[in-house]
């Protein structure tokens, strides 16, 4: 996102974008601070090798949240995200779905994901229930039948293809993250530039004033979890390829990562605003903070301390740039 | 404790005294005939366990069988179960909620079964609940994660965390003396890090590579589960771009350590689990890689308890004891399983 945004656009629109631009300033800024007091306490942090770990341990989580900005941009609340992750790496992992090899395995996972998304958009849009209670259901239930399905077991993935992912480079760039690249580019081209993305952010800002538009705010809606559940089934690949192993243990806790990653990225919690670049970049800050306190020997505790701070720091800033900037 | 102690009592003195004659025969003699005569008696301190006695109604908790070590516990409880026909054997479903563990203890309390296996999630919040069994007359096998009150169990078996961490620290610090290393880099991978077990494995690995003069240089901890155990994993190692040793708290775990390791194409250093899984095992047979050893701590414990809960349900005492009770605390020793005897522990290797 920059500053030449093509012309058209209403003036609120526009300054709309620029309190974006500064939210994801703000970030960048953060990330800088990270990125120095990195340098500054551990030599190992500015090398290639430890920038392209952190960047290939954002992938993962980040492919989450790419689904998950457009569930919160569009008003709603994706609890089960991480739960759709571990029940697309048990069932990508059978012995039944292995012995079709690795494009089974991808295509069941991605399958598994885009079902989940879809029943869970299907009882929220048509079944009208609330997005919270949805979601909640399907994280409890998915997370027991990934249990059911792996009989507790942790499943290992014989397919050398998959396991290759985790190792390949593509142009000098592990895979998995040109992985998150392509997805968090197609998520930015789909959200900004086509008619659904603005039916999006309509449906998160006003569902009935959307409605009395002429959208069509039931199929938005569904569409929307179907895009999270579809990106929890990519999540879900490269997870087989990062771990070499299908588990209903997976993406624990993915749906609280996801959500800060989303907030410190400026999208407001109520829907209709937010960038696709905020969120990716606070995934970026949290994935650096956890490397930083490696680095350093840290203990967990501290950690979890300090991303809390930062998800109150984050917010505090962008109500205030908010504010300075007349939105 | 008190209604216990009485019972102890009474079986002291009316079965004691009965008991003793084929006791001292039982215990000197390697006959067969002389172990056919202890049969007869009642009390414990002779052999004839296994006969089938009174029924025992055996009640069991456990946290959820989320992970290999975990599920390994429950099928080792329930296997061990079935092959005694004196026992009913009643689990009620895995939690690892303190609240959801403490009123499915309750439930069993109720339902008045003889003897209570509880392995808490945590061993502090399951305190009470195992107290208020004890007593309402229910005798309680704490497995492995301790109660804060020796009043919640009438015995505890479970395994060495210190004694683990130990056998990993002397294991590595011998290996490295060995090859002459200075100075060496050792990491350490945790579990769960507030867990007080964990604790007790970080000190016993720090006061054993101490011995040789070692440290740890790089600690991380992780969940138990393979994606946390890859992702701190693959910040670890660039924390430490040379190492010489790693010690990893859990094979279940262990799993996404290893594939951190062959991510980055490390090999430079020697590998040591802790738990022994089957994985794991068949790795360290094989050799090919930096996995090297692994200290056990096996969960084929929960038979044991089971089988415990049994005796003390009939009042019986272990045979290969001179007591006539079954002991208040026992700890299973922590074994080193490496290349060398991997062969004789195949079998206890547990599935992750």
């Amino acid at each position: 996102m920059t500053l030449s945004v093509p012309v058209p656009v209403k003036p609120g629109v526009l300054a709309r974008m620029r309190g974006a631009e500064i939210r994801n300033l703000g970030l960048l800024a953060v990330l800088a601070v990270l990125v120095v007091i990195g340098a500054v306490t551990s030599e190992n942090f500015l090398t290639t090798d430890n920038l392209e770990n952190i960047l290939v341990s954002s992938s993962v989580i980040g492919v989450v949240t790419v689904g998950a900005t457009f569930v919160i941009i569009g008003g709603g609340i994706d609890l089960s995200v991480g739960a759709i992750v571990a029940l697309a790496s048990v069932w990508a992992t059978t012995l039944a779905t292995q012995s079709y090899g690795p494009w089974m395995m991808a295509l069941c996972a991605l399958l598994v994901g885009a079902g989940a998304g879809l029943v869970n958009g299907l009882l929220i849009a048509y079944g009208r229930l609330v997005p919270f209670i949805v979601t909640l259901a399907m994280l409890v239930s998915a997370r027991g039948l990934a249990a059911r399905i792996a009989d507790n077991r942790t499943q290992i993935v014989t397919e050398q293809p998959i396991k290759d992912l985790a190792t390949t480079d593509v142009l000098g760039i592990p895979l998995l993250v040109v992985i998150l690249a392509l997805v968090a580019a197609a998520g930015w081209v789909l959200l900004n530039r086509t008619t659904f993305g603005r039916r999006v952010f309509a449906i998160g800002g006003n569902a009935e004033a959307a409605r009395l538009a002429g959208i069509d705010v039931k199929r938005g809606t569904a569409l929307i979890y179907l895009i999270s559940g579809t990106c929890c089934g990519i999540a879900a690949i490269m997870i087989l390829a990062r771990t070499t192993t299908g588990s209903s243990t997976h993406g624990n806790l993915y749906e609280l990562d996801a959500i800060a990653a989303v907030i410190i990225g400026g999208t407001l919690l109520s829907g209709g605003r937010g960038t696709l670049i905020g969120s990716i970049l606070g995934v970026l800050v949290f994935t650096t903070i956890t490397n930083i306190f490696i680095l350093n020997n840290l203990a967990t505790e501290t950690q979890n301390i300090a991303k809390g701070l930062i998800i109150v720091a984050a917010v505090l800033l962008q109500r205030r740039a908010n504010r300075e900037n007349g939105s | 404790m008190d209604p216990i102690n009485l019972d102890r009592r009474r079986l002291f003195v009316g079965s004691g005294l009965l008991g003793a004659g084929a006791l001292l025969a039982a215990c000197t003699s390697n006959e067969p005939e002389a172990r056919a005569e202890t049969t007869t008696v009642a009390a414990g301190g002779g052999s004839g366990n296994d006969e089938p006695g009174t029924e025992v109604v055996i009640g069991f908790s456990a946290p959820a069988a989320d992970h290999g070590w975990i599920g390994a516990i429950t099928t080792k409880a329930e296997e061990e179960a079935k092959q005694h026909t004196d026992v009913d054997f009643q689990a009620v479903e895995g939690s690892n909620d303190v609240n959801q563990q403490i009123s499915q203890v309750e439930t069993l309390i109720s339902r008045k079964v003889d003897v209570l296996v509880i392995l808490p999630f945590d061993g502090n919040a399951l305190t009470e609940v195992g107290i208020r069994a004890m007593e309402a007359g229910i005798q309680v096998i704490n497995l492995d994660r301790v109660f804060s009150s020796p009043r919640g169990a009438r015995t505890w078996i479970g395994g060495d965390n210190y004694g683990m961490g130990a056998a990993a620290g002397y294991y590595l610090a011998q290996q490295l003396t060995a090859k002459g290393v200075k100075d060496p880099v050792i990491a350490e991978v945790q579990g769960i890090a507030d867990l007080p077990l964990t604790q007790d494995r970080s000190k016993g690995f720090e006061e054993a590579l101490a011995t040789a003069g070692f440290k740890v240089s790089n600690q991380v901890s992780a969940q138990f589960t393979v994606e946390s155990g890859q992702q701190v994993t693959s910040n670890l190692l660039q924390a430490a771009p040379k190492l010489d040793a790693l010690w990893n708290h859990d094979d279940d775990q262990g799993i996404g350590v290893l594939a951190a390791i062959n991510q980055a194409g490390r090999d430079e250093f020697i590998m040591v689990g802790g738990a022994g899984s089957r994985d794991m095992m068949d790795l360290i047979k094989a050799d090919s890689g930096v996995m090297k050893a692994t200290v056990t701590y096996p969960p084929s414990m929960a038979a044991s308890a089971v089988r415990l809960a049994r005796l003390v349900g009939q009042r019986k005492g272990m045979s290969d004891l001179v007591e006539l009770g079954v002991p208040a605390s026992i700890t299973l020793t922590s074994e080193t399983v490496t290349k060398e005897n991997v062969d004789s522990y195949l079998s206890l290797g547990f599935e992750s």
